[in-house]
């Protein structure tokens, strides 16, 4: 792999045409289908880190039957180290909107919800006042679409989309089984397009350049840009838009402080690289789950050498266990016994040969737990126990 | 039909059928836990995950629909070990005291851990260190939360069947538990004491408060008297417990039984529930010429109270409508009363050596025997009351061989019933009781219904209604000719809340009202054998209705016992003795 390919790009942050609502007016006019034909093509998948095709979620969606129909904005933004949505809802609002308001009309939805992180309360007014534009402008445009902001309670498994709906609805952020999936069955009951902040800027940027264009954005065969949001040691934190399909190292090379050891790709249920894997890890979509390349919600934490791995494992073991919803067991007893599990070798009281055990307990994890959450929880865990033993056990 | 391969045998299902279903239909057993027929499914526990080709993730059997196509493999090695870990986390946050757990022996987890988790411990005990507190501040039912394994069945039993909504679940993660609602004690929540959460419970975690203790030291203490009543719904139940298959009533057996553990007089509940028909019969009546004759402003729909579950959800929830409720009390405090009184006198005891214990499908009755209005013997009228379990257990302890007993009939003076006693066990018993009665003492003549199975209220349907025109009535009821009776029964509370609301709303076409607290009636009550399921209680009820089928005594009027207690002792139905001791009154409840 060649070295240094990063590029980076500025059109999800890049300023507003002079009319607000002009591209979305365009585009209201273009047909439906050809539009999710565009999404389809353009391989444009959910930004949120799980990866589902977008256009293929909005087809569903369009296909499902139901008098009413929602498209809900997810910016419960919980994943340690993303900050990037809270970025997008602040400047480019009306991005947002417009790609709401493009699914929508392409779905037959005319009520939008933005699921708002309750720590991201201090954007209401500011949102407010944007939504009530847009309204007005829907208005102008013959657009019967209207967007609400709904107020999370804090919950890290609320991103999850069906335990998102079960909170809108009033009850426990717990995720629903699947199927039915939201497309068919989702708020109230009724066909729901559940959508991450940045997939609806994408999905506005795809219809706006087309397929083709997006697709050239993109290295080592991957297709498209998107944001990360990097934290951790590194002298130059922020949200910055990249092509996907860097390697690890392009990212460490940039970002890193000279002394980067390990690098978290995707927040707590993401992966963490080794050093020894930097040139190897792309990041992207396509790659299967545990391929060479590492899907991504844009989470990127950057540690250096004088950090504990074991500490940094014990702190996500720590945020799991209070962030499992606590329904299924393999989460909720799975993660107490992996922290509990480290916590043992470390103290002497189990061998180390118990690390085993718990690398077992973690597959099971994976794929007996209910949702993607306990599912993931084996991401971290195993990746950090496999690379940095040594630190686990001593 | 789809059809899709389970281990390699093809099946063919209808669409929406589940996984774990379309494994049964070909006899392939595949373990759950938070699963249970009588409730939605939760697909929480994880213990049914089965492997799916093609996908890389396992897939819940209870919560999936079968798609056309699929290949399922139920016991892959991944299965396994998938399997093995989930139970095994259980068991790890699970305070394992099985050999000291009124549970052992009938518990689910335990079942899963003798089949998956054979061998050593894999994972650290995750109990240890914490304090439990046992929540024993409710008469009827306790909470110990070591053994609870968050399967949530008791949460959604308090509010799918009986839409109560006392136990939930609160907090989340590794401080993910269950607890009533705001974390009050169960004495202290508008909790019913039904006892389905305990009955749906698969570990120890929610049991009944047991009392059969005291009861053993009562019936070693020559000095006191021990009379056991057991209700209608327990001998057709209690056989399930002790090596007899559903539905085999084991009435004779258990008189028998109770005789040789010490019980010095083994009488009957129907008895009671005979006499409740006849105070209830005619208070209906009364009512009825109140409203019809005299134009006076009586709460009409009548409702009946022979369910303490019942009588605790109305004055939590319907505090404003107790009015609608029969005076009557149960038939277990009926009993009670007279127990002490008569039954003393009778029997020339000292109704203080008198110890009363009643044998109920109920935990609620524990309750009920604890109010402090029941006492109008001067004494505590019930001093227990047991379930059919508790009993199961009593006879375990003893040692006897209750499958080689010899039946014995019930002792006399309060030990005769009639078949309308014996139906009060089932959904609509108690209607079809009292209209038997009140028919006949308003026409002279029998129920219009062939072999006086009166089947418009029989049935599992959760609402059942129905309509009797009366005809030819006697000069003294004449008020009442070519009145349309019109009746309902329904059992489960969430149904009771239907039709509550309809009389709230002013509504309600009925006069007269049969509610149950729990699914079934009293056949499918929280104190039965466990499990208790849609089947079970089906087969607990055909039992039920064949036992009154082969009586010959059917009707409560005819009871000759429950004649001789009106002419030498109550005098007349609703008269002054029967008011003091057969009737009560209610107490308004917070909703919180």
């Amino acid at each position: 792999m060649s070295k240094n390919s990063l590029k980076r790009l500025d059109i999800i942050f890049a300023p507003y045409s002079t009319s607000p609502y002009k591209l979305l007016s365009e585009l209201l006019k273009k047909d439906k289908d050809a539009i999710i034909q565009e999404l389809i093509e353009s391989g444009l998948k959910g930004r949120g880190g799980a990866g589902f095709l977008t256009g293929l979620k909005w087809k569903l969606a369009k296909e499902a039957k139901g008098n009413e129909k929602y498209v809900i904005c997810n910016a419960d933004e919980g994943e340690p180290g993303t900050f990037k949505d809270r970025e997008i809802l602040s400047q480019v609002p009306r991005k947002v909107f417009s790609g709401m308001a493009l699914c929508a009309s392409i779905i037959g939805a005319n009520k939008g919800i933005i699921y708002l992180r309750a720590e991201y309360n201090f954007l209401k007014k500011d949102l407010q006042k944007e939504i009530n534009i847009f309204e007005a402008e829907a208005k102008k445009l013959n657009l019967d679409f209207s967007i609400e902001i709904f107020s999370g309670s804090g919950a890290y498994v609320c991103g999850e989309e069906t335990a998102l709906i079960e909170s809108m609805e009033g009850k426990r952020g717990e995720p629903r089984n699947k199927p039915p999936f939201p497309v068919v069955n989702g708020y109230l009951g009724k066909p729901t397009v559940v959508n991450n902040v940045e997939t609806f800027v994408s999905a506005r940027m795809v219809c706006s350049i087309g397929a083709k264009e997006f697709n050239k954005f993109g290295i080592h065969g991957q297709k498209g840009s998107k944001l990360f949001s990097i934290s951790g040691d590194t002298p130059k934190g922020g949200v910055y838009e990249l092509e996907l399909g860097l390697t690890v190292q392009d990212l460490v090379d940039e970002f890193g402080d000279g002394d980067t050891k390990a690098v978290q790709v995707g927040g707590v249920s993401g992966f963490c690289v080794p050093r020894k894997s930097f040139a190897k890890r792309t990041i992207g979509f396509t790659g299967k789950f545990t391929g060479d390349s590492l899907p991504t919600g844009g989470s990127i934490m950057i540690f250096n050498s004088s950090r504990s791995m074991y500490n940094v494992l014990h702190n996500y073991l720590d945020f799991f266990c209070e962030e499992s919803c606590g329904q299924c067991t393999p989460c909720r007893v799975g993660v107490q016994q992996l922290l509990l599990g480290i916590e043992a070798i470390k103290a002497n009281n189990k061998p180390s040969s118990y690390l085993k055990t718990l690398v077992k307990l973690a597959d099971t994890m994976r794929v007996s737990s209910k949702c993607g959450l306990g599912q993931s929880i084996a991401n971290s865990f195993q990746s950090i126990v496999e690379e940095f033993t040594e630190e686990i056990i001593y | 039909m789809l059809t899709i391969n389970i281990d390699n045998v093809p099946v063919k299902v209808e669409e929406g059928t589940t996984i774990l279903e379309a494994a049964q239909k070909i006899g392939i057993e595949i373990p759950t836990l938070c699963h249970h027929d009588d409730l939605c499914i939760a697909g929480n526990c994880r213990v049914c995950v089965v492997e799916e080709k093609g996908k890389n993730t396992l897939t819940a059997s209870c919560a999936t629909p079968v798609i056309e196509g699929m290949k399922i493999l139920t016991h892959s090695a991944k299965v396994q070990t998938s399997r093995k870990h989930i139970v095994e986390l259980l068991l790890s946050e699970h305070d394992e005291k099985c050999t000291k757990c009124y549970k052992n022996g009938n518990c689910e987890l335990q079942d899963l851990a003798s089949k998956y988790t054979v061998g050593d411990y894999l994972f650290m005990d995750l109990c240890e260190g914490k304090e439990y507190k046992i929540d024993d501040s409710s008469p009827a039912i306790q909470f110990d939360p070591s053994k609870c394994v968050k399967c949530q069945r008791c949460v959604r039993t308090c509010s799918e069947i009986q839409g109560v909504n006392v136990i939930t679940v609160a907090e989340k993660g590794k401080d993910m538990h269950i607890q009533t609602f705001m974390g009050l004690p169960l004495n202290n929540v508008p909790c019913t004491n039904c006892g389905q959460c305990v009955n749906h419970c698969p570990t120890g975690a929610l049991t009944e408060r047991m009392y059969y203790d005291e009861i053993w030291e009562a019936m070693g203490d020559d000095s006191k008297h021990v009379i056991v009543n057991t209700a209608p719904s327990v001998r057709v139940a209690l056989g399930e417990m002790l090596g007899y298959p559903t539905g085999t009533r084991v009435t004779g057996k258990m008189a028998a039984a109770l005789r040789q553990i010490g019980a010095d007089s083994v009488l009957d509940t129907d008895f009671t529930a005979d006499l409740t028909i006849i105070e209830e019969g005619h208070e209906l009546l009364q009512r009825l010429k109140k409203a019809l004759v005299d134009k006076e402003d009586v709460s009409l729909p009548m409702i009946t109270s022979c369910s303490p579950g019942w009588i605790k959800y109305i004055e939590h929830m319907f505090p404003y409508q107790l009015a609608h409720l029969s005076t009557c009390k149960s038939p277990q405090q009926m009993f009670g009363a007279l127990a002490k009184t008569y039954y003393a006198e009778k029997m020339h005891l000292d109704p203080k050596d008198i110890v009363s214990v009643s044998i109920m499908p109920c935990s609620a009755k524990k309750f009920e025997a604890n109010r402090p209005e029941m006492h109008s013997s001067g004494y505590q009228d019930i001093d227990a009351g047991l379930t059919t379990r508790e009993l199961g257990h009593m006879i375990k302890q003893s040692g006897i061989n209750f499958l080689d007993l010899e039946p014995q009939p019930f002792d006399s003076l309060m030990g005769e019933s009639s078949g309308a006693g014996v139906i009060f066990g089932a959904t609509g018993g108690v209607m079809e009781a009292a209209l038997r009665t009140a028919y006949e003492v308003v026409t002279g003549r029998q129920v219009p219904f062939d072999n006086l199975e009166i089947l418009p209220v029989r049935g599992t349907d959760g609402i059942k209604e129905a309509s009797i025109k009366i005809e030819g009535s006697l000069p003294e009821w004449n008020f009442l000719e070519g009145v349309e009776l019109k009746v309902a029964v329904s059992h489960g509370l969430k149904n009771a809340r239907i039709i509550m609301k309809q009389i709230e709303a002013g509504e309600s076409p009925y006069h007269f009202i049969e509610i149950m607290a729990c699914p079934g009636g009293c056949i499918g009550g929280g104190g039965q054998p466990i499990p208790t399921n849609a089947e079970i209680r089906k087969k607990r009820i055909e039992s039920i209705y064949e036992e009154d089928r082969n009586m010959t005594l059917r009707k409560s009027h005819e009871n000759s016992e429950v004649k001789k207690i009106y002419d030498d002792f109550l005098k007349e139905p609703l008269g002054e003795k029967s008011h003091k001791l057969l009737h009560t009154s209610y107490t308004k409840r917070n909703k919180f």
